[in-house]
Parts: structure tokens; C-alpha cells; sequence
């Protein structure tokens, strides 16, 4: 499946629930700025050691954050690229939204009918896609 | 271009497009209330929708069918939650069996739509909320479907559960 070749369905579920939790959201903006250790990270929330050290545990497993040796400490990264994964997958979605919106656009400014004057009922069905009858508007071309 | 700006929130889950369109809102609305106009462009040429049922008032319920080029269906539905002609509405929107009742096990997502009078005519902006993560990504991969015809024989199986 193309998705997959972005993130895996189980990599997709682990960034996303990495990501779902505000602490490990904050760690992470924190550290895609700036390299931390635990320790460092650790002072900056109302909680143990052990608990951001097992925030930051989660972060690694879903690949958005990596630890490397630094001197004697070891310090917490962000990967740009896992998070840019993740945002692809709504990148397909958008362009869904996208296309939409060209459609919409196209309705609102192709000429006008004229005016109903008929009382309301069922309307003449239209044929969807539809292939705008040619009209007395120069350069109109129907792309597929 | 007409939109204006998007946003994806791989955090919250959602994706906002923000469109800016040439005419009122009381016309925009007109797009999304009836569903002869509605169907025109809520599903691609390659997959055109057909809404079968469609009655924007709060608790209503729509469902429509996306025919692709095979002659496959593809059934959904949405649940109207919030009604507010010509400035807004809120509805869910998911997948269907063949009589319009929703299918469980296929992700929903919560869609807001504002419509806004501007100078050029109307700033409308849709907020898609996706549930969960799993949700976005099978929605994500049938947003291909739309936005991508290549792609379409490798999604049949996600469009139309078995």
C-alpha cells in the first residue's frame, strides 16, 4: 500500500500515540531546537525523573526522538524527518481538500443559468462528473 | 489560487484549509446544502458522488455513493451535528453499506465548515478532524483514491469492505 511507504500502519499508530500525550509534545518541540539530556529535561516539569525518562522512552520507540552519547550524558534529539512521516500522511488529505476546492471554485464562477422561476421541485438531474455543455465562452477547454 | 492557507496538526489530528471564494455565502451554502450541487464536487471526476439522501438540519443524515471507474461503489454517510445557514455546519462523515447505515469498523471524521462574508465574497474555512491515528491513516490512504488516480486498484480493498 503507498501509505506504507511513508509509515507503516503500527510506526503511524506509535508516532501518533507518541504524539497524543502534551508533555511529549512539549519534549519534543524542546528538543528538535535544541539536543537535551533527561536530566536537563527532567527539571523542567512537575514530575519524576522517571516519568519523563519514560515519556522520553515512548518518543524513542516511536522514532521521534533518538539518544546519543554526548560526554558523559546522553542527550535527547528530535528527528525532523519522522515528524515530516507523520505530516505526510495528512498531506495526502489535503490534497483531497484541495481538489474539492478547485471543483467548488469552478461551480461558482462558470456562467450562471439564468435565473429559476420555476416554484421549487425536483430539479433537472444533472450528470455528475459533469462536462460543462458547451457555451458561447471562448477557450473553455474540459480537461480530464 | 483559492486557498488561502492550510494547516495540519500532526498533533491534534486535524487539517484546516482555509479557501477564499468568489461569491456570497448564502451561494456558497448552496454548495454544501443542495445535493445536486454537492455531489458535483465532493467526489472526484474519476469517482463521482451521488448523495442519495441528504438533509442538512441538526441530527440529519445524509448518504451518498462514489461510483469509480469500474463501476465499483463506495457507500458513506454523514450525521449532521450543527446547522447554521448560510455561516456553518458540523457533521461526521464515514463509510456505509449499501442501505446508507454507517460501518463501524471504518474510521469517521468530524468536519467543520465556516463560512465567512468577505470582500471577495466568502472566506470559507473546513477543519477536518480525524479520531484517532489509526483513523488518519486509513482515511489517508483513501484520500489517494481522490487525489490520486494511479493509485486507485490498490485501495478497492480499503473502499469497499469485504
Amino acid at each position: 500500500m503507498v501509505v506504507r511507504e511513508v509509515l507503516d500502519a503500527d510506526a503511524a499508530d506509535r508516532v501518533f500515540g507518541a504524539l497524543a500525550d502534551p508533555t511529549r509534545r512539549d519534549i519534543v518541540s524542546r528538543v528538535l531546537d535544541r539536543p537535551a539530556s533527561v536530566t536537563a529535561l527532567a527539571e523542567r516539569y512537575a514530575m519524576s525523573f522517571a516519568a519523563v525518562q519514560r515519556h522520553v522512552a515512548v518518543l524513542e520507540r516511536a522514532g521521534l526522538v533518538t539518544k546519543e552519547a554526548h560526554g558523559r550524558e546522553r542527550l535527547v534529539r528530535g528527528d525532523v524527518a519522522r515528524l515530516r512521516a507523520a505530516s505526510q500522511v495528512l498531506d495526502r488529505y489535503e490534497q483531497v481538500w484541495r481538489h474539492r476546492v478547485r471543483r467548488m471554485d469552478e461551480m461558482l464562477t462558470e456562467p450562471q443559468p439564468p435565473p429559476a422561476t420555476a416554484p421549487p421541485g425536483p430539479a433537472p438531474r444533472r450528470r455528475s462528473p459533469s462536462h460543462p455543455r458547451p457555451q458561447s465562452q471562448p477557450h473553455q477547454e474540459d480537461t480530464p | 489560487m483559492t486557498v488561502v492557507s492550510t494547516q495540519q496538526d500532526t498533533e491534534r489530528l486535524t487539517l484546516t484549509i482555509v479557501a477564499e471564494l468568489a461569491a456570497a455565502p448564502e451561494r456558497v451554502w448552496d454548495l454544501w446544502a443542495d445535493p445536486r450541487q454537492l455531489e458535483r464536487w465532493w467526489g472526484p471526476p474519476t469517482w463521482p458522488a451521488t448523495f442519495v439522501e441528504h438533509d442538512l438540519v441538526p441530527g440529519g443524515r445524509s448518504h451518498y455513493v462514489m461510483t469509480g471507474p469500474d463501476g465499483e461503489q463506495a457507500h458513506g454517510w454523514w450525521e449532521v451535528l450543527e446547522v447554521d445557514p448560510p455561516r456553518g455546519l458540523r457533521f461526521r462523515d464515514g463509510f456505509a453499506d449499501e442501505t446508507g447505515a454507517p460501518n463501524p469498523e471504518l474510521p469517521t471524521t468530524t468536519g467543520r465548515v465556516e463560512l465567512v462574508g468577505s470582500a471577495d465574497g466568502t472566506r470559507m474555512t473546513v477543519t477536518t478532524e480525524f479520531g484517532t491515528a489509526e483513523h488518519m491513516e486509513q482515511l489517508a490512504a483513501m484520500g489517494m483514491v481522490e487525489g490520486m488516480t494511479s493509485a486507485m486498484g490498490q485501495m478497492d480493498g480499503l473502499l469497499v469492505p469485504a
